[in-house]
């Protein structure tokens, strides 16, 4: 069954629910323009459940109903995840057995970005959301370089550490700026290493669609949400292969 | 509300005596190093002001141009105030310029008469920028007179973050229309490794806005007004933390800042800054806060979001000791130590809510008089946003039951987004609710003599007080080398900022140290 409708209690009832704010003060006429957004939306018929004031001028809405739209799971496009999961102690167990020595992780945020949440989501020991990052394995020698890095730097860096693997962060994109960085980096590595010699490319940020790795020449691109062991057994995957 | 879980005087005294053994070598060190931040510091409150045109402070271009000349080991006072009289010129800030364009040589004045001449100069310099800090912090005592302190404890404590000031601005005294005591204002990603302090309003940053004098002054004014109009003294919060600590506290001084994040360790484990570098700088800003009447926050929760909340728990009680004893060493008093601590324990856990309960009831009777700062969830907040507000709510139960001082107001979409405008208010209106619905409830809970809560406190200090034995016999730096706090291995000889520490010269001079330690 290809066509599902989202499930409320009933199925193909198309139930959601959404909430959001208006940048309106709370009266009837608000309440009518959150229905109009939720009609607008799709959902017909919407029926408004709470509006409440905030501040001066905003109001806050939670609205239930019924969506119109089909989702066709076949139609659905995502990377999926081609490696298996692995815990830290088998991503270091599996390196110490088949690399012989630490695996090299450089990581940073390059072009103008200052701004160094995801690299540190994944490098950093504190990690995210309760998953330690890849400086916690044992196995991994993570050198990050933080952030407005500039490619050459990176480029120096990623041979004197004898990368194999190469992370950058790109969390703004203004004016493209994520798309741009990224394919100047791929290019600095290809002409600066033989293709044998090159270390693994990894990109990661909120805004990239993974689909694109091929166009932005690089080996992998992680988007939201990504976890620093879906890095490591990644790292694992492409470098060693197969864990056992 | 003393007395709840039986601890043993004798005991607590033991944890404080070893606190204060383990902490007094780090105390030693930086009694006998300086940093080019804290005497950046000293030229601020000598009244350095302004950038280049690259906006290089012209604190750094004179601190640099005495370093290059005589090193930073005799302190940067006397070789300036040594050249200002040699150059005759009389504002501090044109001597720096002139130094940036290679114009003055620094020296330290070869006869007893000529570096008395200049320590008197730069005594008079500084004192006048401690003058300002003085009147601020009289300042602020009017206006808590005038307005009030929050009717509640604890005080609710918000963030905002947009990245400019501009916008903070309208958002912070929004939240404090909605029921904030305190504001923090969190800072740029990247700033605490910065060797420099921006200047000016900036509205550029990135999941923050840049600390500089000029957003301080500018944040502080607006809370100014709406305190004035809600009736109460909205505080405002900001991070002396990263390699300009000192400089920032001074700034923070000079501008009313009423509290900071200050934490002795923090810069070490989370931004690999050098464990020197930030001891030295820690104990100077937190006499300057000390001075300004300034409540710092310490970071105990985030060794919290490393390791493992339960097998954790004892480094956070022997943080918050060593936090305490180097607080005490620099002249803060208990009321102006937020001492940190989180509801980081995995939710999963079975009796998760018992001992965040017993934790947090621990660090309460161990610091009576400190306002102690808990934080809410970060680690298991998942994107889940209900049952994000649900451990909210918890966490808010546990800060009205076990008396704490300042609540940070957990957001259910933590690890989301930053917070929007209707998120803040969902968590207010849980904040509201428990609070209110428990409301004296702290007069009830009272832990069974002998049971889980009692025993677990007890069992969390005494295994607080085998670390701390440890860490006496081994030293605090080799502790933090290998990864006692937060399970991050930061030995002193690495880490960033290091090449800017000095060890004192016998004739090492600083005005401030002398007027904050007389």
């Amino acid at each position: 069954m290809s066509i599902v409708r989202p499930y409320g209690d009933t199925t193909g009832d198309g139930m959601v629910q959404l909430s959001f704010t208006l940048p309106v003060p709370h009266d009837k006429r608000a309440e009518g323009a959150a229905v109009q957004l939720a009609n607008k939306m799709g959902m017909d018929p919407a029926l408004l459940v709470h509006a409440k004031p905030m501040g001066d001028g905003f109001t806050f809405f939670v609205v239930y109903g019924r969506v119109s739209h089909l989702v066709d799971t076949d139609q659905v496009q995502v990377v999926e995840r081609d490696y298996p999961l692995l815990s830290a102690k088998e991503v270091n167990a599996v390196i110490k057995r088949r690399m012989r020595r630490r695996l090299n992780v450089v990581g940073a945020c390059i072009g103008t970005d200052a701004h160094t949440v995801g690299i540190d989501a994944i490098l950093n020991l504190k990690g995210i959301a309760g998953e330690k990052g890849l400086e916690y394995y044992r196995e991994l020698s993570v050198t990050n370089m933080g952030a407005q890095v500039s490619v050459p730097d990176l480029v120096e860096t990623a041979r004197a550490q004898k990368a194999d693997a190469v992370l950058v962060s790109q969390v703004v994109t203004q004016r493209d700026a994520h798309l741009q960085n990224t394919r100047a980096m791929s290019a600095a590595f290809r002409e600066a290493l033989p293709a044998g010699k090159r270390p693994l490319l990894i990109v990661g940020g909120p805004r990239f669609d993974e689909l694109m790795a091929a166009e932005l020449g690089v080996d992998r691109i992680f988007g939201r949400g990504t976890t620093p062991r879906e890095v490591a057994s990644y790292l694992v995957h492409a470098l060693i292969g197969s864990p056992h | 509300m003393a007395g709840k879980l039986d601890l043993d005087p004798r005991v607590v005294r033991e944890a404080r005596a070893l606190a204060a053994r383990a902490g007094q070598p780090v105390v030693d060190l930086a009694r006998s190093h300086t940093t080019v931040s804290v005497e950046r510091a000293v030229l601020r409150l000598a009244g350095v002001r302004g950038a280049d045109s690259d906006g290089i402070p012209w604190v750094n271009r004179l601190v640099d141009a005495v370093r290059a000349d005589v090193g930073l080991e005799h302190g940067v006072a006397v070789p300036v105030f040594h050249a200002m009289r040699g150059t005759g010129v009389d504002d501090i800030t044109v001597l720096a310029q002139k130094a940036a364009a290679g114009a003055v040589r620094f020296g330290v004045p070869p006869k007893k008469a000529e570096a008395t001449a200049a320590r008197k100069l730069a005594r008079r310099a500084t004192n006048d920028g401690l003058k300002v800090i003085d009147r601020r912090r009289a300042e602020r005592d009017r206006l808590i007179k005038r307005y009030g302190d929050p009717k509640q404890r604890p005080w609710i404590y918000l963030i905002v973050a947009t990245g400019d000031i501009l916008e903070d601005i309208p958002q912070a005294q929004a939240a404090a229309r909605a029921g904030a005591d305190v504001i923090a204002v969190i800072r740029s990603t990247g700033q605490s490794l910065l060797d420099y302090v921006p200047e000016g309003a900036t509205r550029e940053g990135f999941a923050g806005t840049y600390a500089t004098q000029e957003n301080f002054r500018l944040m502080r004014a607006a809370l100014d007004e709406t305190s004035k109009e809600l009736g109460r003294y909205v505080r405002l919060t900001n991070y002396a933390s990263g390699l300009c600590m000192p400089e920032i506290a001074a700034l923070a001084g000079l501008e009313r800042l009423d509290m900071m994040l200050n934490d002795s360790m923090y810069g070490i484990l989370f931004r690999d800054i050098n464990p020197i570098r930030t001891f030295v700088d820690q104990r100077f800003s937190r006499q300057v806060h000390a001075r300004a009447g300034i409540i710092i926050n310490t970071g105990e929760d985030n060794y919290l979001t490393t390791a493992d909340a339960v097998e954790a728990a004892h480094t956070v009680t022997v943080s918050q000791l060593l936090n305490e004893f180097f607080a005490h060493e620099a002249g803060l008093e208990n009321w102006q130590l937020g001492l940190g601590h989180a509801f980081e324990i995995n939710p999963e856990l079975p009796e998760s809510f018992r001992l965040e309960l017993a934790h947090a009831l621990l660090a309460r009777e161990l610091f009576p008089d400190a306002p102690l700062k808990w934080m809410p969830p970060t680690k298991h907040m998942t994107g889940d946003v209900f049952r994000g507000n649900l451990l909210d709510g918890f966490f808010n139960l546990v800060g009205a039951l076990t008396g704490q001082g300042i609540l940070l107001v957990g957001m259910m979409t933590e690890a989301v987004v930053t917070p929007w405008l209707s998120d803040r208010d969902i968590a207010l209106q849980n904040v509201r609710y428990v609070l209110t619905g428990a409301g004296n409830l702290h007069e009830d809970f009272v832990p069974a003599p002998g049971g889980f809560i009692q025993q677990r406190a007890n069992a969390v200090l005494g295994e607080a007080i085998d670390l701390l034995a440890k860490i006496v016999d081994d030293t605090l730096l080799t502790a933090i080398a290998d990864g006692t706090f937060g399970i991050m291995k930061r030995p002193a000889d690495r880490g960033k900022g290091l090449d800017g520490v000095a060890k004192h010269a016998e004739d090492y001079y600083n005005p401030v140290t002398e007027a904050l330690e007389a």
